[in-house]
Parts: structure tokens; sequence; C-alpha cells
């Protein structure tokens, strides 16, 4: 035996840079690639076409803009289970005929408004509840997902409410410079979240109370009015989630957003946003959004069932999740 | 078991000298961008107490980590017993004999007693776990430890941090081990439970084991140790040093490279217009304590002397609004403070250092200049837009002012060495600038040298005109450094003097009748 006790570590253990925010950035970024290089392979012109490229966008715009809200969720120690509920519920109250009929006579963001409010509004409850009420994250909002589903049958009376209002068609469904308006608000959203989250009190705040809530408390952080804003925001973003479904489907109805929620979450955890809270990024959150859009793409051009895509998506999932393990584990013990 | 005489057993290299049981030869560990060991050799005898000692972040409990598995070194050699091992992982020490009491407390809050004491070897027949068993077992490993109060199947997320320690002390007992390592197993404890853990380790060395003993307490490394090993930035500086005789100002000089005067301050005395800031008036909190009235002026350092469980934090957390109170009220400067409100409290200028660090105190993940800002990062920003430069060159002030180390401000908190969180966290109340500040258990596991620094620094900060409250567990360190003492038993204050009037047994007494009547 040698003198010396090599490390069975230190053989594996890569530059730490690798193993930093920027590294976990390039893996996705891989895999991006990766994902890309299998469309050319296999969908050739079809995949590797500007069109085709828009196509992804638009997919990826809706849950992208979900992603970001919660992304800032995760982070803060939560979830939200909420949203893709919310996306109906909004969609369906800015679609109803008294919503249209009035954006008719004053102007079409009267729609885009109604969605913004209810959205955000639903997201204050939740966040009263969690945050006032103490009631966990997952069952606070696993409620919400359930009751709002239902508002929004209600108010539907399940019907497929078709949108008349010119002046809001002609807004969603334009392009600006070549690119989609629908791409141009997830663009805008992700932007703005990612400022909110690496330059702003608002921010810090967040990545503390998921790092530590009881440290941020008694550091005299008001940890539940940060709590209630962070489900605000989600909210919000399911309102404007749901006026770009209105937008690309042209159709409010009460299965609008059905199981974003899963697509969502599983989109920010790829992404590199710990479950358990503390560590964000809404970077990492874009491709992982941009990943499974993409994927959603590749199956279609090449006609595979939705059912094996799901069975694909979730694969990839469990694959993720257990890559983020380890590496939470490894950050934990040392 | 090898039978020692202690008398003998202190040169290593001397023929006829016991082998040592464990020996770490030039140990290395490199973590990304830290050495924290640099050629550490150890060797430890059966049936002693070994005592190292060393400064925050010294590498002690890296040292240790690496005896237990739980870190890979990047170079040097364990023997065992004469043998050459290996130990790539936690349980491979176990099964070599070598059971570890962390500096943090290991415990799994939601599990019982019992559950934690076998975690990992549960007693099971055929899948089923054998529950009598584990518990009459726990049971009798909790009598040895002087804990016969301690009901196996309780949930150990309802004790207190020395009840936690006493667990993790009855689950290293629990491998019938020859080397148990605890690192800073004190630090939790009041004067009693360390009279009974010197019991156990007592029982321990009788019969052969080897206790490796980690404390910045000189006085308990005097009675309980027999000899010493001086760590300095991951390198040995002093071996086989006899525990009861080598002189205080030849350890300190070892660990420092520095000649430390350790003594607490001088009090400059409070003039008697020195205007009231804190005053708490009846306080109180439903079943833990009532009827808690003090004054605390500008410039001076109330001490509250207690055993642990008194309720001394408490009181400290409710007057800061952490808990909410039930009866009296809190002002500062003349303004009632609203009940249950920690931001309120910090808005009024009161600071708390929590007692502990780890799940009270830090975003162990989060870099220490976001630690060290956590209360005033909105201060330096503009318009809710971050000013992160702005906060690092205040929390690089404060490292300075502080010699907290590494200096290096971004890296995470949690691989500062213990003392150097505390620092972190004094650190964070000096940047925010307070009026009131609480500090509860101050000095847990910081070293000697930084601990007349501190000393220094919370007068320094009283003649500046705070209002400094100080919870401590060891009683000198109350008495050394406040002006004026209060001595809490069960839940209410039973005694108040200022502290030349008052000695260690007058508040052991105190305590103890409080405890009586
Ligand atoms: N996981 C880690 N990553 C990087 N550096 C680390 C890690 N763990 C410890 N260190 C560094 O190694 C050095 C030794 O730390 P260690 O915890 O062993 O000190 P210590 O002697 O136990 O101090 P204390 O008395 O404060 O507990 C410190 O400089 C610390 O910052
Ligand atoms: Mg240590």
């Amino acid at each position: 035996m040698s003198t010396q006790v090599e490390s069975p570590a230190a053989g594996t253990s890569r530059p730490s840079w690798l193993s930093g925010p920027a590294g976990r950035t390039i893996g996705l970024v891989v895999a991006l690639v990766l994902v890309a290089v299998v469309g050319v392979i296999t969908g050739g012109e079809r995949f590797a076409s500007l069109d085709n490229v828009m196509t992804i966008l638009r997919l990826a715009s809706v849950t992208g803009v979900l992603a970001i809200g919660m992304t800032f969720v995760i982070t803060a120690g939560g979830i939200d289970l909420s949203v893709g509920s919310l996306t109906g519920l909004a969609s369906v109250w800015a679609s109803t005929l008294a919503t249209q009929t009035m954006a008719e006579d004053v102007h079409w963001t009267v729609m885009v408004l109604t969605a913004l409010v209810v959205g955000t509004a639903a997201g204050v409850v939740n966040g009263l509840i969690i945050a006032y009420g103490k009631v966990v994250s997952f069952i606070a909002t696993l409620a919400m997902m359930i009751a709002a589903r239902g508002l929004a049958e209600m108010i539907s009376g399940r019907q497929t409410q078709v949108v008349s209002v010119d002046g809001f068609l002609d807004f969603f469904r334009a392009d600006v410079i070549g690119v989609p308006v629908l791409v141009w608000i997830f663009a805008v959203v992700a932007v703005a979240g990612w400022f909110l989250f690496n330059r702003t009190t608002f921010g810090r705040r967040t990545v503390a109370v998921g790092g530590n809530l009881e440290a941020s408390r008694l550091a005299g952080i008001k940890v539940q009015r940060h709590l209630l804003y962070i489900y605000a925001l989600s909210g919000l973003t399911a309102g404007i989630a749901g006026v770009m479904m209105l937008g690309r489907t042209t159709a409010g109805t009460s299965t609008n957003g059905l199981y974003y929620e899963l697509e969502v979450i599983a989109a920010v955890v790829v992404g590199g946003t710990l479950l358990i809270g503390g560590r964000g990024t809404i970077v990492g959150t874009v491709i992982g959004v941009l990943i499974f859009a993409m994927l959603t793409n590749v199956f279609t051009i090449n006609n595979l069932s939705i059912s094996a895509q799901n069975v694909a998506k979730g694969a990839i999932i469990v694959v993720a999740v257990l890559l983020q393990q380890r590496f939470a584990r490894r950050s934990a013990s040392t | 078991m090898v039978d020692v005489d202690r008398d003998d057993a202190a040169p290593p290299e001397g023929s006829d000298a016991p082998a040592p049981l464990l020996r770490m030869e030039g140990i290395v560990k490199h973590f990304p961008g830290a050495k924290a060991l640099d050629g550490v050799d150890l060797d430890v005898l059966p049936g002693e107490v070994h005592c190292l000692l060393g400064q925050n972040g010294a590498g002690k409990s890296t040292l240790i980590k690496v005896l237990a598995g739980a870190h890979q070194p990047t170079a040097g050699r364990i023997v065992l017993d004469g043998e050459e091992v290996v130990i790539p992982h936690p349980v491979a020490a176990l099964q070599r004999g070598v059971a570890t009491i962390y500096q943090e407390l290991d415990v799994v809050d939601g599990l019982t007693v019992a559950e934690n004491v076998f975690l990992g070897h549960e007693l099971d027949r055929g899948g089923f776990t054998q529950r009598r068993e584990v518990a009459a077992r726990t049971r009798e490993l909790l009598a040895r430890l002087g804990h016969p109060e301690i009901a196996p199947h309780r949930e150990v997320g309802q004790l207190s941090a020395a009840g936690k320690q006493v667990v993790s002390m009855a689950r290293a007992l629990s491998h019938d081990a020859r080397v148990i390592v605890m690192d800073e197993p004190s630090a939790v404890l009041d004067a009693g439970e360390v009279r009974n853990l010197f019991r156990v380790v007592r029982a321990l060395t009788e019969e052969g084991v080897a206790v490796v003993y980690i404390s910045h307490r000189l006085e308990e490394i005097r009675e309980i140790g027999d000899r010493i090993t001086v760590l300095k930035n991951g390198r040995t500086v002093g071996r086989d040093l006899p525990a009861a005789t080598t002189p205080t100002a030849e350890l300190i000089r070892l660990m420092t490279g520095r000649n430390v005067e350790y003594a607490f301050p001088e009090r400059p005395g409070v003039p008697d217009d020195a205007p009231v800031v804190l005053d708490v008036e009846g306080l109180g909190l439903g079943g833990t304590f009532d009827d808690v009235s003090f004054q605390v002026r500008a410039g001076e350092i109330v001490g509250l002397a207690g055993l642990v469980g008194a309720g001394r934090s408490e009181i400290l957390e409710t007057l800061y609004g952490a808990r909410r109170r039930t009866a009296g009220s809190v002002a500062v400067n003349g303004r009632t403070l609203r009940a249950g409100s920690v931001d309120a409290a910090v808005a009024a200028g009161i600071g708390l250092c929590p007692e502990e660090r780890k799940s009270q105190g830090l975003v162990l993940d989060e870099p220490v200049y976001r630690n060290v800002t956590l209360s005033t990062f909105a201060r330096f920003a503009r318009g809710g837009w971050l000013d992160e430069r702005a906060e690092r060159a205040a929390a690089r002030e404060q490292v300075a002012a502080l010699d907290l180390r590494p200096t290096d401000v971004d890296r995470a908190a949690r691989t500062l060495s213990g003392g150097n969180q505390q620092k972190a966290l004094l650190g964070r109340w000096l940047v925010h600038g307070c009026d009131v500040l609480l500090l509860d258990e101050p000095t847990r596991g910081v070293d000697v040298g930084a601990r007349s620094e501190l000393y220094s620094l919370v007068r320094r900060l009283a003649d500046a005109g705070t209002a400094v409250v100080v919870v401590s567990s060891e009683i000198p360190e109350v008495l050394g450094l406040a002006d004026h003492v209060l001595v809490v038993s069960e839940g209410r204050v039973v005694h108040r003097a200022p502290a030349q009037d008052i000695d260690e047994h007058g508040v052991l007494d105190l305590v103890m009748e409080g405890t009586t009547a």
C-alpha cells in the first residue's frame, strides 16, 4: 500500500467552476444543443427552419412566463400548483361575453386587465393562506388548483368562448420584426424576472427566505409579507399566461392550461432551481423551458404519440432531478 | 483492552510506552480554494483524553471529519491499532470503532430519541425493528449519561439543544467505540451538564477507550485532559503537551502565534445620567417566564446568568419580538414596541445574535457578505436596486474589524468554521448599528484569542452608547463582561446585583435555590 491515501473523490472532482452556477448553465446549454442535434438529424429541414424555431418559441412562451413566476416561488421554498388552473380561469374570465362587450365598448386592453387582476387576486389569496394562515404551500395551492378550475367551468358553463375583439386578436397574433408578440412577451417577462431576481432587494429576500426562513425573520425581514408578494407575483404570471393563451388559441375554455403546473415545475427544476429553496436561476429556467418545448417539437415532428412523449418527458425529469440531488447532497455534506 | 496508567502515558517515542491506538500522519485536506489541513500529526493512546486546541478555522473539525470518514484526505495516513486504514465513509469509521459527536448537532428532529440513537444500525429481526429492545438499550445509555429523564420515545425535535447533545452522545456510545471524538461537546451544555459529561468521559477512559476532546474552554481541558495537540493554520504546532501543567500563555501563544492577554476589559462605569435605552416591564411569556423587569442604560452591559433551560434565551427572543409576549411591555428609547414583531424591534434599533447560529442566524448557502448584510441590504439599495459593491465593502470592513477568516466575503457561510460564523453574525449588527444589542451565547465555539477580542469589542460598543444584554452559560463570562447581572431561574429573575458584588458560587447557589423553591 502506498503511503499516500489518495482521496477517491479527488480523481472525480471537477474544476470548481464546473460545479458553480456557470458550470450548471453550460451543462444545460449542452443539453439544449443535444436536443437540437437530435432534432436536425431526425427532422432535417422540418426542424431546422426559421418557421419551426418560431413554433418552438411560441410553444415555450406561455409555460415560460409561468416558469419565471414559479422560479421565485420555488426559490422561496414553496410551490404553486395552481398556476395551470389560474391560467384557465384568467382566460375564461377575460373572454366572457360581459368582458368582451366591455372591451368592444372601451378598449381591448380591458380583457388583458381583467385577466391580470383575476390572476393576481387569486395569487394574493394563495399568499394570504400560506403566509398568514400558515398552511403549507403544497396544500393551499392544491386547493386553489381544484377550486379555480371549478370556477372556470362555472363561469364558462363548460362552453368555449371564442374571442371576437379585433383589437385584441390583432395585437396578440402579430409579429414584430419577424418574431411573434407572444415570444416578445416571454422575453420581456424573462428579462424583467432576471433583473428582479438578481438585482433587486425583492430577489435577495426571495433567496434569503428560501435559504433560511427563521434566520431571515430574525434578521428583520418581513417574511410573511414577502411570501404574500411571491404568490401574488406567481398569480400575475398566470394572468399574463391566460391572456397569451387567449391570443394563441383565440378561445377561452376552462381546460386552458390543464397540467401546465407540472410542465412548469419540471422545467424550473431541470433548469437548476433547488426544490428545497434557497437557490434559483432565471437563466436556467428559461433554458429548461426551451428544452421541454424543443423536445415536444422534436417528438411531434417525428410523429410520436402524446402518450409516448409523456413517458419520455417523465424519464427526463427523473434523470434531471437525480443529477440535481447529487449536487445538493454534495454541497450539503461539505 | 489495554490498561494504561495515566502517569506514564506521556512519551510516545519511549520504547516501553504503550503503542498509540490511533495515529494520523501528515494529513492534508484541500477544499476548492482552501487548504484546511496542511500536514497534521496526531497520536492518541488508549485510555487517554486527548485534547485538540486551535483557533477558529485551525482545522480541528476538518481533521476529525477525516477520521470519521466524512471527508477524504488529500494526503496522509491513518493508522489504527498498528494497521494502516482507509476510511472511505462514516459507516467504515464506526465499524472500526471510531465514533464521532459532531460540532453541529446531527440528530433528526422528526425521529424519536431511540430511533436517533440507533440510526443507521437499527436492531432488527427479519426486517422488523425491535422496538422494545431498542428502547431498553436507549434507556440504559441515557442513564449512563446521567439523563434517565429523557424518554426513548420522545421526539428529538422537542428536546433542548443540550438534550439533543445527550442524544448524539448516546448514539456514539451505542457503537462500543474504541475511540470517541467529541467536537466541542460542551458548547451547548451548562456547568451541571459538563460535570455529567466528564463523569461519562472518565468512565469511558477507565475502560481503555480513547477520547479526542475539542473545546475552546481551557478550564475544561485542564480538568479532563491528559495531553494536548495544538493546531494552527492546518498544521500541528504543539504536540504531547501535558494538559494539566502547560501554562495558558504558552498554549495561547502556540495557537495564535502571538502573545494575547486573556482578560476581560475594564468597566468604565455607567454614568448616573446615562439615558435608559431598553426598558422591559413585567414581561411574560405564558408558561415559560413571567414578570421580568429590567432597564439597560446607554453604555451598560447587563448579563443574564442561569442554567440552560432557565428561560434566558426565551426572554431575549420575546423582547426581540420573535415570540409574542403575553404580558408586560418593552420600550426602546421611550417608545413601546409592538408585540410579536421582529421587524418593529429591528426598526427600533434592537439586534439579536441568536443562540443557534446555523438554524436561526445564517443563510448557509449564501456568501458571507450577504449574511453580513442580511439586515441592511435594503439600506444599501437604491430604489430597490441592490448595491452589491457597497455591501461587499461593508462586509469587508467587518471582516477586517472582527478578524474573520478566511477574508474572502464571497465564500458560502457554510464553509466558515463555527467561531467565524459567530463573527459574521456579530458583523451583521455592527453594519446595522444598534441601540440595543442582544447577545445569546456570543462566544459559543469562539476560540480563546478571539474571545478576548470579542469582549473588548462588546465593551467598545457599550462605550459608544449601545445598551447590551448578554446571555451566557459560562458564568465567569457573564460576571467578567457585564456591569449588572440578573440571575434567572425557572423563568423568574431571582436576583440582581452589580457584577462586582457577586461571584460564581453566589450565582450557582441562587440558581439552585431558585430551582428548589
Ligand atoms: N467544505 C469546505 N469548503 C471550503 N473550506 C472549508 C470547508 N470546510 C472547512 N473549510 C475551511 O477549512 C478551515 C478549517 O475549518 P474547521 O471547521 O476544521 O475549523 P475548526 O478548527 O473546527 O474551527 P472552529 O473552532 O471554529 O470550529 C477553515 O478555514 C474553513 O473555512
Ligand atoms: Mg470546529
